[in-house]
């Protein structure tokens, strides 16, 4: 009885103190906000353009967090959806077109000579990268644009253009090696044989 | 000769040298156009220093460094420029860059410049800026800016110079070349390198294949007062690497993603030590280069002294290519080099071969086969990779993983893949990787920047609203303040408002009167100049001018009645109820004090006190005539408030708006900052505060008790 005792006494005082210890951690090492939210936004292009239907990207990254589907964002197109989909551990599915398609990297371009100076465009630009002041042209700080498109629509005299960035040796990338189709060098043509006889 | 010690892997390609080291340097005949690409180094691309139509001298700085890692350009020859703007360039991407292009006239008629004396008396700094505006940047692999690496000394401690001359790649004998016919201005050069360097040991790597420069060097070298010492490596593919080098002839590793000088090693070519000798000896910027000229195509392999921004098509006439035999163009050597379209493409500071190669010397690659594991490539990797499992990561898109891999720590030898008996374009697939990883990177710093300055604005937004929403909430308090006020100040307002009120009135029938006076004396002038003239309708002038009379009369009259009105509301107002109030209140506390006085008396039986009693007897009937007086005065002020209810409003109405006009200049006094509109508006605003202040008293006066 003693020993019975003793073992659920030394098991209720473990408890205690772990339980005593895991309360003081749960407080002194209390992480604000969610973490998994920060994760996900740094993963996000941060175009801030509004496509997957939430008011930027971190209120999406909120949104996913909240088990939101993760193929809303077509400025990040399919990398981030595998991205995502690594961080969170689920299904990496295909982009939800619905949102909208991938497209190459745009930046906006305001054709000057017809802006009115009206500052509508400046007010929707979710990164200030638009520069200009009531009745004086405005124009686009290229380095800072995200090509989010949300001023071409605001704009009452559609002088926006989106343009895709241009190719510059600074930006250049390697292409990759062109995959080698036939492998087998006595195969070479086989399969446009086997074509023909089918037709 | 000290110990060379050696490196991991690299491979034996036939050397393919002899072919141009035949005959001497040649100095490549001056092209018509030079193109002069901006960007031929690393770091930032100039800054053009000419217009378009512009003429230049040679030697002339035509375009300034940007930043710290930049290099300046130089007109190579006289001439005038013909434009600026996009040309094909040297470089892989085979895009175009911009270029400054300069018609040559012919003349080669130099700037006016000179050597420094005795660089040792200058300043470093100064020695150093020296070599930055003369362009030199490095003439071996990727184009650092020299002065950069020569100023390493101030934040690392830089033991050994090492001035590679190892030249390992296949075909190329630029450096060869250069040691054997001026090796004196190789050794100009590490005096001055190592005058600013101060290294205890300098070290000219240079491979066995070499015996006519090593030669050289030696003769020169001899009483030399540095302690230079040749070190002579055996040939093999790639030791004139950096890293390679430095191990070969250290025993050392250079660590993963570090500089040479982290572990005190600067590492310079031969070339560039020649470019900063004339530099500094002659105040020559770069503005010229050796280019070995080779391959089958060319009759006369050969190293030609080519100014920068020839184009190649004008070397390879020189070299008499053979058209029909030309089948790729490769810009560098054939393991790092480049094949190029075009034969407009400059020479740079950074060309050191163009070979020509016939399809025999140079056929297409064949097609890639499946990896087979053998392990060969791993055998070769200088830099102690895995290139088989990068090969993996970079074809799975794996980026992390190659990334972690030490991708970046490849030097795109091409040894790898030069050995691969399945033919895989190994380096194809390391670049890919390395541009794609490169890419995400700085994508991301775009994402972060974006970011930063999404919040910022989220923020600046906010602060706005809040700042709104403040304003707000103080303008409501103001409201709710004056429309407590005006609760409090409600039913009694008799006097000022009922005095105030009628004059009003009075001012406007004053207007009134003085209008019809006017109107009349027109209508009498008009009538009188009528009947001089003895034109016009004079019986309905005569009308008008008795419609003015009466209506004079009647504005006179209004007038009259008023003001008389506005004395009665005056007198009915009456004495002022406080004095009366007052007046009541002092009776009674007379009477107090006389009937305490008789009592005093009485008890004391004093004398006197018939008289005492008089006294109080008149007392008494005083403090009941005030008394009276008093309660009658509140009487009829009560009924003429009553009477004047509707004034009341009027009155709490001026007083609100006398406020609202305070207020308003207060603002304007803020804003304003000019000295005189600033006291015009402060003697406005001290008036509207006197009449706010005397419109606010009448209205508590008015108040209800």
């Amino acid at each position: 009885m003693t020993t019975v005792m003793t073992a659920i006494l030394i098991l209720f005082g473990l408890a205690v103190v772990f339980g005593i210890i895991l309360g003081y951690a749960s407080v002194r090492f209390r992480v604000e906000g969610n973490p998994i939210v920060d994760q996900i936004d740094a993963l996000l292009p941060q175009t801030q353009c509004g496509q997957c239907g939430y008011p930027g990207c971190r209120p999406y990254a909120e949104a996913i967090a909240n088990g939101d589907a993760i193929n809303k964002c077509p400025p990040g197109g399919q990398s981030i959806i595998e991205a995502l989909a690594d961080l969170l551990d689920v299904e990496a599915i295909p982009l939800d077109a619905e949102h909208g398609e991938e497209k190459p990297k745009m930046v906006a371009f305001i054709r000057e000579d017809e802006c009115i100076g009206c500052t509508k465009c400046i007010q929707a630009c979710p990164v200030d990268a638009i520069l200009g002041a009531a009745k004086q042209m405005h124009t686009v700080i290229t380095d800072e644009c995200t090509g989010c498109d949300l001023c071409v629509e605001p704009c009452p005299v559609d002088c926006i253009d989106m343009i895709p960035v241009e190719t510059t040796i600074a930006n250049w990338k390697w292409p990759a090696p062109a995959e080698s189709r036939n492998l087998i060098a006595t195969d070479r043509g086989r399969g446009e044989l086997q074509q023909q006889e089918a037709h | 000769m000290g110990k060379v010690f050696a490196f991991h892997g690299g491979i034996h390609p036939p050397e393919n040298k002899k072919q141009s080291t035949r005959t001497p340097i040649r100095k490549a005949p001056l092209p018509k156009l030079l193109y002069l690409p901006l960007q031929q180094h690393i770091g930032m691309a100039a800054s053009p220093m000419v217009n378009v139509g512009d003429r230049v001298l040679k030697g002339q700085m035509i375009a300034e460094p940007v930043g710290r890692i930049s290099a300046a350009l130089h007109a190579p020859t006289s001439g005038i420029v013909r434009s600026i703007g996009p040309h094909p360039v040297p470089h892989a991407s085979g895009l175009d860059s911009d270029c400054i292009v300069i018609e040559s006239d012919g003349q080669d008629e130099w700037i006016e410049h000179q050597g420094i004396e005795d660089y040792t008396r200058l300043e470093p700094a100064a020695l150093i800026e020296h070599i930055r505006r003369c362009g030199v940047a490095g003439m071996g692999g990727a184009g650092f800016p020299t002065d950069v690496k020569l100023h390493l000394g101030d934040h690392h401690i830089v033991n050994t110079l090492i001035i590679n001359a190892a030249e390992c790649e296949p075909y190329i004998t630029a450096d060869d070349m250069l040691m054997r016919e001026r090796a004196h201005e190789i050794l100009g050069g590490i005096r001055v390198i190592s005058h600013l360097l101060k290294p205890s040991h300098i070290m000219i790597g240079i491979e066995d294949n070499k015996s006519h420069a090593i030669h050289t060097l030696e003769s020169v070298l001899k009483g030399c007062e540095l302690n230079i010492d040749i070190r002579v490596v055996p040939t093999k593919y790639p030791s004139g690497g950096e890293r390679q080098l430095i191990e070969l002839l250290t025993g050392l590793e250079v660590p993963s993603g570090g500089i040479p000088a982290d572990i005190g090693i600067v590492c310079q070519n031969v070339g560039t030590t020649a470019a900063v000798y004339r530099a500094v000896h002659f105040g020559e910027p770069l503005i010229s280069r050796i280019v070995t000229v080779t391959g089958d195509a060319v009759a006369q392999p050969q190293n030609l002294d080519a100014l920068i921004g020839t184009p190649f098509a004008d070397l390879l006439d020189a070299a008499h290519v053979y058209e029909n035999k030309l089948y790729r163009l490769v810009m560098g050597g054939p393991m790092m080099g480049v094949t190029v379209e075009h034969d407009q493409i400059p020479v740079i500071k950074t060309t050191n071969c163009i070979i020509a190669a016939s399809e025999d010397e140079m056929p297409p690659a064949p097609p890639e086969q499946p990896c087979i594991r053998c392990n060969m490539c791993e055998q070769v990797c200088p830099a102690t990779l895995l290139p088989q499992q990068l090969y993996w990561f970079a074809k799975g898109r794996e980026f992390d993983k190659a990334k972690h891999h030490n991708l970046f720590d490849c030097i795109e030898c091409g040894a790898c893949a030069y050995v691969c008996p399945s033919s895989i374009p190994l380096v194809q697939y390391y670049r890919f990787a390395k541009s794609e990883i490169r890419t995400e990177e700085a994508e991301q710093r775009k994402a972060d920047h974006a970011r930063e300055r999404f919040e910022a604005r989220q923020a600046r937004l906010e602060r706005e609203q809040e700042e709104k929403e403040a304003r707000r909430k103080a303008r409501a308090e103001e409201a709710a303040r004056a429309q407590q006020a005006r609760k409090n100040g409600e039913a009694t307002a008799p006097e000022t408002a009922a005095a105030d009120q009628p004059v009003q009135e009075t001012k406007a029938l004053k207007t009134a009167a003085a209008v019809a006076r006017t109107k009349l004396k027109k209508a009498q002038k008009a009538l009188d100049a009528a009947r001089e003239s003895g034109e016009g309708d004079l019986q309905a002038l005569e009308d008008a001018l008795k419609a003015a009379q009466t209506g004079a009369d009647k504005a006179q009259q209004a007038l009259e009645q008023a003001e008389s009105g506005a004395g009665t509301g005056e007198a009915a107002a009456g004495p002022d109820l406080k004095q009366l109030k007052t007046a009541a209140a002092v009776a009674r506390t007379k009477l107090k004090k006389a009937r305490d006085a008789l009592k005093n008396a009485e008890d004391k039986g004093l004398e006197g006190i018939d008289k005492l009693r008089a006294t109080l007897t008149t007392l008494e009937q005083k403090a009941d005539e005030a008394e009276q007086a008093f309660k009658a005065a509140e009487q009829s002020q009560l009924d003429a408030a009553a009477a004047q209810g509707v004034d009341l409003k009027q009155l709490k109405i001026d007083a609100a708006l006398a406020r609202a006009a305070v207020t308003k200049l207060e603002r304007a006094l803020a804003k304003t900052e000019d000295e005189q509109a600033r006291t015009e508006i402060e003697t406005e605003l001290t008036a509207a505060r006197d009449k706010a202040d005397q419109l606010n008293q009448t209205l508590q006066q008015h108040e209800p008790a």
